[in-house]
């Protein structure tokens, strides 16, 4: 199931873009340009093959049965648990949950840590640059525990306002729930301070690193949060199925998320006794096949090294805000020092919606996300009801870059003729 | 030169001409005072936002005023609609709503009513860009949905 002999061993971005092949794809006659990353990213052949792989060869249920199939798939799908907690240097394998995606591991931690320690009185902190998932199901259980959620603001400069974190974490604080990087603004926010602070008043961290684990080392054990999510979908696995990482006696203490076959021990007419991390949170059968190749895919990332594919978008990123500066028009959001953020780029046209731009790139083969980036109540703080986002990848060049900023300069001079 | 560029050519398919000069001077852009339906729209999608503002009397539409923030084909819609509808008796808004649809979809639209769009025959361009057409759709559907509403009272 292994496969690494196939994988490249030095990071050359145009081996790298030939282990891809959708990168062959011809959009309205044009090269395929990619630049929807913070959305999914694309996958390699590896993933592909793994994915095929297992269904040709592997394919039975798991931690259910005696014959050789399930044997094989039981252990593909474990290891792949064991590739990923390695990848966040989580400290035992049992604290890597699988999910569905980041929405249903943010959900997951609000419906039972949350839902068990939260009470009248109580506050959960959130910062201004969250995505949907991680406001949503914190309103919820505000409302229902008559809890207060707290808003740690984000300033135009795209920072968080750090200094008065010890006024809005207090001891009335139960959760601290923040993004690592920002989806919209690129910013990589000061989790570790976050983290201090949370711990200073006794409250638990929760991470959303859905778009800082597939883009820099992330060490959970470092970091000392005490959840963390993401999925596979944006560092290039497949979609539908996420992580939970949680520390091993937090998870141990909470109650199931779902009831049903695997997460139980015994089963009587009356009771059940839940079964042991990580199967408590994984009922039914799990999304087997994803969870392989999502191993696959961090065969692939530890394969080029996260330290260099933090370094390639931090080039393309700096290079990218260089050129697209030079636009006449063009307003870029988010933090101006590009070591301050990961490869995400907002924008607006001040005479071009995003939507029509978006449709202008895609005439020219080149895919950005336009909206509201789920992310409405931060993007209309910019007075704005959508912008622009490029964001970038492993097998994204400056070439492309170049092609981005063409792009605009022609759409933008197609509206104003 | 309209999208004379390389890629862009087929661009004109879905900005006719007629498209920008409504997105870059709306019809009927200013508030209505004291109006009989007041609504706003929203596409959650794209962020589009329209605040449309209807005076009736004697069962027609006697004066329109939109204005909002959205996509060129959001915007032009939305003037095209503000042109169509002043001086129309409810009967023929709705008549225009469907055939406006209907055109959109890309189902028959007949002679007649073709007369009565006039203009807004442009917005068919959007077919070949799926999923731009929502964005046609977006004001039409909110004064739809308002007048009959308006109609209920």
């Amino acid at each position: 199931m292994n496969g690494s002999e196939n994988l490249i061993h030095t990071f050359d971005v145009e081996d790298v873009r030939a282990d891809f092949p959708i990168l062959n794809r011809k959009i309205n006659g044009m090269n395929l340009v990619y630049l929807d990353n913070a959305a999914t990213t694309q996958k390699p052949r590896h993933v592909i093959d793994a994915l095929t792989r297992y269904y040709e060869e592997t394919n039975a249920n798991v931690h259910r049965g005696v014959h050789t199939l399930s044997v094989e798939a039981t252990d593909a799908y474990e290891l792949a648990r064991e590739k990923v907690g390695g990848f966040i240097n989580a400290p035992r394998p049992e604290t890597v949950i699988w999910t569905r995606n980041t929405s249903e591991s943010l959900n997951l931690v609000a419906a039972t840590w949350a839902e068990e320690h939260v009470a009248k009185g109580d506050n959960i902190v959130i910062t201004a640059m969250e995505h949907h998932s991680n406001i949503v199901p914190w309103q919820q259980l505000a409302m229902k525990k008559q809890a207060e959620l707290r808003y740690i603001a984000a300033g135009k400069d795209g920072l968080l306002e750090m200094s008065n974190i010890s006024k809005i974490i207090d001891s009335s604080t139960k959760i601290v729930s923040a993004t690592h990087v920002s989806n919209v603004l690129g910013t990589v926010n000061p989790v570790d301070e976050l983290t201090r602070r949370a711990h200073e008043v006794g409250a638990v961290m929760l991470v959303d690193a859905a778009q800082s684990v597939p883009h820099m080392p992330v060490d959970v054990q470092a970091m000392d949060v005490d959840f963390l999510c993401f999925s596979a979908h944006k560092m290039l696995g497949p979609t539908g199925i996420g992580v939970l990482y949680g520390k091993y006696d937090l998870l141990n203490d909470m109650s199931p998320f779902m009831f049903g076959g695997d997460m139980i021990l015994e089963v009587t007419y009356e009771d059940a006794k839940w079964n042991d991390l990580p199967y408590k949170f994984e009922a039914g059968t799990p999304n087997i096949a994803d969870a392989i190749a999502t191993g696959a895919a961090v065969d692939y990332l530890n394969n080029l090294g996260m330290e260099n594919v933090w370094r390639h978008e931090q080039e393309l990123t700096a290079y990218a805000l260089e050129q697209m500066s030079s636009l006449a028009g063009l307003k870029i959001i988010g933090p101006k020092d590009p070591t301050l953020r990961g490869g995400v780029i907002s924008f607006m046209h001040d005479s071009i919606h995003p939507h029509d731009l978006g449709t202008g790139l895609d005439q020219l083969g080149i895919a950005i996300r336009t909206g509201h980036h789920c992310a409405m109540p931060l993007v209309r703080s910019y007075d704005v009801v959508a912008a622009a986002r490029a964001s970038f990848y492993i097998y994204n060049t400056k070439r492309e870059i170049d092609e981005l900023v063409n792009g605009i300069s022609e759409t933008a001079g197609y509206f104003a003729s | 030169m309209m999208g004379g560029t390389s890629g862009l050519g087929d661009l004109d398919e879905l900005y006719e001409a007629i498209i920008l000069d409504h997105y870059r001077s709306p019809r009927n852009s200013a508030p209505v005072d004291d109006p009989d339906v007041d609504l706003e729209v929203n596409n959650p999608f794209c962020g589009d936002e329209f605040h449309i503002q209807l005076k009736v009397s004697d069962g027609s539409v006697s004066q329109v005023g939109i204005n909002g923030r959205g996509c060129a084909i959001s915007q032009a819609s939305a003037s095209l609609l503000a042109e169509l509808v002043e001086g129309k008796s409810y009967a023929e808004v709705k008549a225009a709503v469907d055939s406006v649809r209907r055109l959109l979809k890309g189902e028959e639209v007949t002679e007649e009513e073709q007369d009565l769009l006039g203009d807004i025959e442009a917005l068919g361009g959007v077919r070949k860009f799926p999923v731009r057409i929502k964005c046609a759709l977006l004001s039409w559907v909110g004064l739809d949905d308002a007048l009959t509403d308006h109609l209920k009272k």
